[in-house]
């Protein structure tokens, strides 16, 4: 597969474990946060963290658009669900988040109709085929999926299309990152920057890490060779004290990202003043709603909807690990109360979710790289 | 979530300026291209795909830059593991 | 005096890993009131099912192994008895239709018992309005596979039911054959230096379903691989003496599979990515749907463990039958970490690959 095989390849990956493990000052711990779900996923997946010497250690971050949506949005949906003649429609990683009464496929054995789509699109496509039902749209994801929404919106209106509206849980990236930074809990020398959310919002709005917060941030793509040479450029930086905004993943992210997305997502949506982040409490402007323009797409006004804010379990300590402040290995529950079967949180369910990811990929003991162990085959 | 595959343009779908046949592999998929309406994308030129949109162009020279300068960085650590097992040979 | 160990993260983290594999091992519950999509994907929820609910009532020794097929003593003879139920949808796919999976799903599952397939029944659930050309095409692709398979449906059954229950057509197969004397195949005779095979690309048959669903805008030139490996698997075992387990890899793919020769056998599975036979197609459509072709079902393909010293004969026996002609080995039978699938990734990082939760394909075979 063209652009994405060369992305993957092994022999080019032992040489930049070389030159990471060589800039590494003897005695110092390194943390780079890697905000995005997705990185997270390509990072187990691909068995990564075996080309990283022990001192850099990789903090998995709240960018995973389904790990944030706090249980009384699940309920929410699922109240929409049971409404007289609704289809429900979702990306397929929502189907197991579990709400106060369980998740969307727990819902559709007690009668519902909640169907897995893979785009937007696909559910304006059931609108059309279903005149006589209500068909809801679960909007989820961060500003790389929002425009998809929007345009989708904006398609519905141009065709007419009546019995379509979206429930919508967009978030936005930089308060979330925001939250990070200004926790005390956290030491973070450089992040690892979301690389499809950057092809909307471009390379700008991390700017403020870089020259406010003086931590280095490298835009990244999804193949592990992206990744891995995100990771070595930013040792560099650090190596040299340099704090700025680099993109690794030019050939898909333009710096001043898409500005037809942006404009589609500013027609048909607008800031909420504020969004309850599940783990990370109250965020303000960090989720979009529909515009009132565009009142009619919007379920939560075509519908009553509850609304009832859920606390998560006791148990769960998703929160911490959504900031990166626990592994997923030291939340108390992990693997034993918590599991892909059995999820307490939504870390453990999303399949972009760090716990997810380290319970189904990455479960075993490291087997490092030599040029990751032995730092003498390494020179800065 | 992240989902993004890259894909080449084969044709757009004959009134319907929006919507274009992409290739991944020998599979061919029907995205909307709406959001690269600044500069829509011609036959033969690649596309990041995500839940059924093109987001961006994929611009074969950054490609091919990121690509060579990996090259560069594998040939220098060869080049250096070679230096390395030489200077051993005493 | 005791010493408090100040313990490495590497330790911690290794405690935490150790508690896990404890917690795996217990005798997970049932806990759903409810049948969910998840309980037919044939992976962890399946298993749970299976366990709580049938084995628990009907337990007896034959039952216990839950391999594809129970080997019988009648008479004096060694006798395999399978059954396999058929809720395809689409009914008609490229490469086939309900009809073909019902014939060669069973004998298959016959096959890698090492019987060699006699006998099919045929049930038929029809709902009200079936149109009976497709009933007839059904039958005559399940005439032609039993043929092929050298087996003869000699007992059946038929029902309606209203409209709006079944879904056009659902197919139930039991099979029966005769197991020679000495044959003994089964997941738990896996022993670490066992290599394992696959004989051709995966995921064929699951990307196929999901293409035929034309819910997607996606055209692909794929087609089920749908196939009766019985002729394959004689060859097999008749010229290869240390094949200790033949399974057929349906629902949950070959990673399920996997992960039931770790378990019943104690041991470690260790498998290479870029040994793995993908269609490119089926690799694109898989990328393109975010799923994994390990986990994608087939209905034609079969994984062998395999003596470590007759794995190259095994693999040109498989290669010279055209339905192995792809085959490949694809890694070993390990000693740690027990119970665990690894695999290399073609990246060179290694990871796990675990049963599945949930189901990423419903309603493919």
């Amino acid at each position: 597969m063209r652009f994405v095989d060369e992305f993957r390849d092994a022999e080019k990956a032992h040489a930049l474990a070389a030159r990471i493990a060589g800039l590494c000052e003897p005695g110092r711990q390194y943390k780079l946060m890697e905000v995005c779900g997705g990185h997270t996923h390509t990072i187990y997946k691909h068995g990564l963290e075996d080309y990283l010497p022990e001192s850099v250690t990789l903090v998995h971050g709240p960018g995973c658009p389904v790990c944030v949506i706090p249980m009384g949005r699940v309920d929410d949906a699922i109240h929409l669900a049971s409404e007289p003649d609704v289809i429900m429609t979702s990306f397929g990683d929502m189907m197991r988040v579990p709400g106060s009464n369980g998740a969307f496929f727990d819902a559709n054995a007690r009668g519902t109709n909640i169907k897995m789509v893979y785009s937007p699109l696909d559910s304006l496509k059931i609108a059309k085929a279903n005149p006589d039902k209500r068909v809801v749209f679960m909007a989820i994801g961060f500003e790389t999926t929002a425009p998809s929404t929007a345009m989708t919106v904006l398609r519905a209106r141009a065709q007419g299309i009546k019995n379509f509206s979206v429930f919508c849980n967009h978030v936005t990236i930089i308060p979330a990152i925001k939250a990070i930074l200004d926790s005390p809990d956290l030491r973070l020398d450089g992040f690892i920057g979301p690389g499809h959310v950057s092809t909307v919002i471009g390379c700008r709005p991390y700017e403020f890490i870089a020259s406010g917060y003086g931590k280095p941030v490298v835009v990244a793509g999804f193949e592990p060779l992206d990744i891995l040479q995100s990771i070595y450029m930013l040792m560099l930086q650090l190596h040299e004290d340099r704090s700025e905004v680099e993109n690794q993943y030019a050939r898909v992210v333009p710096w001043n990202g898409n500005p037809v997305a942006l404009k589609a997502i500013g027609e048909t949506m607008e800031l909420r003043p504020y969004f309850e982040w599940r783990g990370l409490g109250f965020i303000s402007h960090s989720a979009l709603k529909m515009r009132e323009a565009y009142a009619d797409f919007d379920a939560e006004l075509l519908f009553a909807v509850p609304g009832v804010r859920v606390a998560d379990p006791k148990a769960c300590q998703c929160g911490e690990v959504l900031k990166g402040v626990l592994k997923p290995w030291e939340c108390k529950v992990f693997g034993t109360a918590c599991t892909p079967e059995t999820p307490i949180g939504t870390c453990m369910v999303s399949p972009e979710g760090a716990c997810a990811a380290y319970y189904n990929y990455g479960r075993l003991t490291r087997q490092r790289v030599p040029e990751a162990i032995s730092i003498e085959l390494s020179r800065p | 979530m992240c989902l993004g595959i890259p894909g080449e343009v084969i044709e757009f779908l004959p009134e319907q300026p929006d919507l274009a046949r992409v290739d991944v592999s020998g599979v061919r998929r029907v995205i909307n291209v709406g959001l690269l309406s600044d500069e829509p994308p011609e036959p033969g030129e690649w596309v990041l795909i995500h839940v059924g949109f093109a987001l961006s162009k994929i611009d074969e020279a950054e490609a091919a830059a990121a690509l060579e300068f990996l090259e560069g960085i594998g040939q220098a650590y060869e080049d250096e593991l070679a230096a390395l097992r030489d200077s051993q040979i005493e | 005096m005791t010493q408090q160990r100040v313990l490495s993260t590497g330790d911690r983290e290794q405690q935490v890993l150790d508690r896990i594999e404890r917690a795996r091992r217990r005798r997970p519950k049932l806990r759903e009131e409810r049948i969910t999509m998840s309980h037919g994907a044939g992976g962890k929820a399946t298993h749970t099912l299976i366990e709580a609910i049938f084995l628990d009532a009907f337990r007896n020794p034959l039952l216990e192994p839950l391999e594809d097929a129970a080997r019988l003593q009648v008479g004096g003879a060694t006798v395999a008895l399978t059954t396999d139920s058929f809720v395809v949808s689409p009914l008609f796919f490229p490469g086939g239709n309900i009809g073909d999976l019902a014939v060669n799903g069973t004998v298959n599952d016959l096959a890698v018992a090492g019987a060699t397939p006699l006998y099919l029944s045929a049930g038929f659930i029809l709902e009200e309005g079936f149109p009976v050309a497709d009933l007839t095409r059904i039958a005559a692709s399940m005439r032609d596979a039993a043929a092929t398979a050298g087996v003869a449906v000699v007992t059946g059954d038929t029902k309606v039911v209203e409209k709006g229950k079944a879904d056009g057509c659902y197919i139930n197969t039991a099979g029966v054959g005769a197991v020679a004397a000495g044959v003994d195949l089964g997941v738990a005779n896996a022993r670490p230096g066992d290599k394992v095979l696959v004989s051709g690309p995966i995921g064929d048959h699951g990307v196929t379903i999901m293409l035929a669903r034309g819910e997607l805008d996606i055209e692909a030139d794929v087609e089920s691989d749908t196939a009766p490996l019985a002729e394959l698997v004689a060859g097999l075992l008749g010229a290869v003496p240390g094949v200790r387990a033949l399974r057929d890899a349906t629902r949950g793919g070959v990673a399920t599979i996997l992960n039931e020769i770790a378990q019943a056998a104690d041991v470690g599975v260790f498998i290479s990515e870029s040994a793995i036979p993908v269609r490119d197609q089926v690799r694109g459509a898989a990328e393109l749907l975010g799923i994994d072709p390990l986990y994608v079902a087939c209905e034609g393909r079969l994984v062998a463990v395999v003596d470590a010293g007759q794995a190259a004969q095994a693999l040109a026996v498989l290669r010279a039958h055209p339905l192995g002609a792809q085959a490949a080995i694809i890694g070993e039978v390990t000693a740690e970490p027990v119970g665990l699938v690894t695999i290399k990734t073609a990246f060179g990082g290694t990871r796990i690959v675990d049963l599945l939760v949930g189901d990423p394909l419903p309603r493919i075979c």
